[in-house]
């Protein structure tokens, strides 16, 4: 053994053992695929198989692109992560501030339970909304209908989805955002607001000079990071909290879910394949464009 | 940090650590605790609505639809549910299978790549580093990956599909090579020199030294596989194989899943119209999500660890 295998031997040749496993996984579940974008300029037919179906050029592409969908999906996909982004960051922001002002009793207490919704997958997550916006047993419709309010069809109705579903995220991802900013708290060094309390400044004065200008390198970094990461929506929250509802696709539909259904319900794999691709191909530019800011700002926070 | 902190400075307040002068005056530290009690309680109270539902009787749902005090209360949903819990209890057997084998797995295979990719000394490390986190660049797609699993792996109706995937990802990778990044050379070198082999420096020294981070990441991992339904949903259609996750999704998407469910009903013996289908739907997300929302709370300081574990960069 030892003797047919030589690259094998010796501290490189072991580690290199060491990594195949690796090297195996990365090769069939990521590199291979990528292989597979030839889908996207082909017309796929399942009994011909991905070598053997025709060439179709970038046509599978300029059919999505001469579509309305194209459209509606991207501006969909940038808008809501946009909006995620920067509610989580202010209200979180907020929060880890205001918290650092409780005794460490009650901060343990607020943590714990603003972490639970962390927990849950979105499958679950929708039981849970489902139970609010049901148009027959809802608890908002009877709230409505407790007041002689008309009720509400939510899963019909387009314009109240952006508000939804920034809230639903917020409600999940608030507990873990408060606590990465809190942690970034914590590291600042006392001795900062000591001075600050000598020279007579408040607590607001406190927040506004010391706080956020120490924590700001951790806010540059998530910020650029989850820019670079925009492109990719979040496919849970989409399909699963609306109910993959058609009616309201013009306010909930993102391309995560769009390529989904491509795939699942309309079979147009090599569509479906396509607009992948260009998901893929937009994401990996926004990340080097994100991390090429970072490194302008701060190479020692850059990702390599 | 925050013992720290209160070592430094005596007359630091016991309760928050912070020196005396710089405490926040009662009044206001009230009001501030008043604030996080009531966006606690807002966050809390969704889950109260789903524990409530799944108590009320069917005829109170009817009539005035999910409440947080329903006009009766009922324990008709759960009693169903442990009438015939064969599906709930073949689908926790399918979910720990996963977690159990996809775990272990995962994270010997996460330890020994980060291992290799921490080590500087490795010639062929630079490349290796790029192999592993360029996936997190660019990928294929969804379709790729779906045609690969099912037409060429032949993955489709297999538990495999649901582990495979989640057993490597170049962020945990990322996080364990921070972390073994911090390993004392000296110790590894005195071990060549008295003769031991990397395979053995790697499980004799490396793991055993590395729980801390093993915990950490083992249980990030074992996390995503309990809540995993992505892949679950792509590739699993036969009912002995459906996941907690996958069921509750077959649930979501047919109020009737239950008394569709043949199997279900034929061990009831009642009649089928009469079934209370919303407080059960109620009842079996919590038999899902219970457990697992009473143990992963206590965790919750690892999850933090998880992120802070090894700089980003390492």
């Amino acid at each position: 053994m030892k003797r047919a295998f030589p690259f094998l031997r010796g501290k490189n040749g072991e580690l290199s053992l060491l990594f195949l496993p690796g090297f195996l996984f990365f090769l069939v579940m990521s590199y291979v695929p990528m292989v597979g974008i030839v889908i996207a300029f082909k017309d796929y037919n399942l009994r011909k198989g991905i070598f053997g179906s025709e060439w179709v050029g970038f046509d599978n592409l300029k059919f999505f692109f001469i579509s309305d969908t194209a459209w509606r999906v991207t501006r969909n996909t940038i808008l809501y992560s946009l909006g995620y982004i920067f509610v989580t960051l202010i209200v979180s922001l907020a929060l880890a501030i205001l918290l650092n002002e409780l005794t460490k009793r009650w901060i343990k207490v607020h943590q714990t339970i603003m972490f639970l919704p962390y927990f849950l997958s979105w499958v679950l997550v929708s039981y849970i909304t489902n139970a609010f916006l049901d148009h027959q047993n809802g608890f908002l419709n009877a709230v409505l209908a407790g007041f002689g309010l008309e009720k509400i069809e939510w899963y019909f109705g387009a314009q109240y989805w952006p508000f939804i579903l920034n809230i639903v995220h917020l409600w999940k991802a608030v507990g873990f955002s408060v606590l990465l900013y809190y942690a970034g708290i914590m590291g600042i060094d006392q001795s900062y607001y000591e001075a600050a309390r000598i020279d007579g400044a408040n607590k607001a004065q406190m927040a506004r000079s010391i706080t956020i200008p120490l924590l700001t390198p951790l806010i540059t970094i998530l910020l650029i990071l989850s820019i670079g990461g925009m492109f990719r929506g979040d496919f849970g929250l989409h399909y699963f909290i609306p109910n993959n509802t058609g009616l309201i696709y013009s306010s909930t539909d993102i391309i995560d879910t769009y390529v989904f259904r491509a795939l699942r319900t309309l079979g147009d794999i090599s569509m479906s394949a396509a607009v992948g691709l260009f998901q893929s191909i937009v994401g990996l530019v926004l990340v080097l464009l994100s991390n090429l800011l970072v490194r302008k700002i701060n190479d020692e926070n850059s990702l390599w | 940090m925050s013992t720290a902190n209160a070592a430094a400075a005596p007359a630091a307040d016991f309760q928050t650590g912070r020196p005396k002068a710089l405490e926040t005056h009662p009044f206001y530290r009230r009001l501030i605790n008043a604030l996080f009690s009531v966006l606690s309680l807002c966050i809390f109270v969704p889950f109260l609505l789903v524990v409530v539902s799944s108590f009320s009787s069917e005829d109170s749902i009817l009539k005035h639809g999910y409440q947080f005090l329903p006009e009766r209360w009922s324990l008709a949903a759960y009693r169903l549910v442990f009438q015939s819990p064969a599906i709930l209890m073949k689908a926790y057997g399918v979910t720990v299978y996963v977690t159990v084998v996809g775990t272990a797995a995962g994270l010997l295979l996460t330890a020994m790549t980060g291992w290799v990719l921490s080590r500087r000394d490795y010639k062929y490390n630079r490349q290796a580093t790029f192999y592993v986190f360029f996936t997190m660049l660019f990928g294929g797609g969804l379709v790729p990956f779906y045609i690969l699993m099912t037409q060429y792996l032949h993955l489709k109706d297999n538990l495999l599909a649901i582990i495979i995937p989640g057993l490597l990802s170049p962020f945990h990778i990322m996080i364990m090579k921070g972390f073994l990044a911090k390993m004392p050379f000296e110790m590894i070198e005195s071990a060549k020199v008295d003769g031991s082999s990397e395979m053995r420096i790697f499980f004799t020294m490396v793991l055993p030294l590395s729980t801390p981070a093993l915990a950490t990441l083992g249980l990030t991992i074992a996390f995503n596989y309990w809540n995993e339904w992505f892949n679950a949903m792509l590739f699993i259609d036969k009912p002995n194989l459906v996941t907690l996750q996958l069921l509750l999704v077959r649930m979501l998407n047919t109020i009737e899943y239950l008394t569709a469910n043949t199997e279900f009903v034929k061990q009831l013996n009642i009649d089928v119209s009469h079934l209370p289908k919303y407080s059960v739907r109620m009842a079996m997300a919590i038999m899902a999500a219970g457990p697992m929302l009473c143990i992963f709370p206590f965790f919750q300081r690892y999850f933090v660890a998880g992120l802070t574990l090894g700089s980003l960069k390492g």
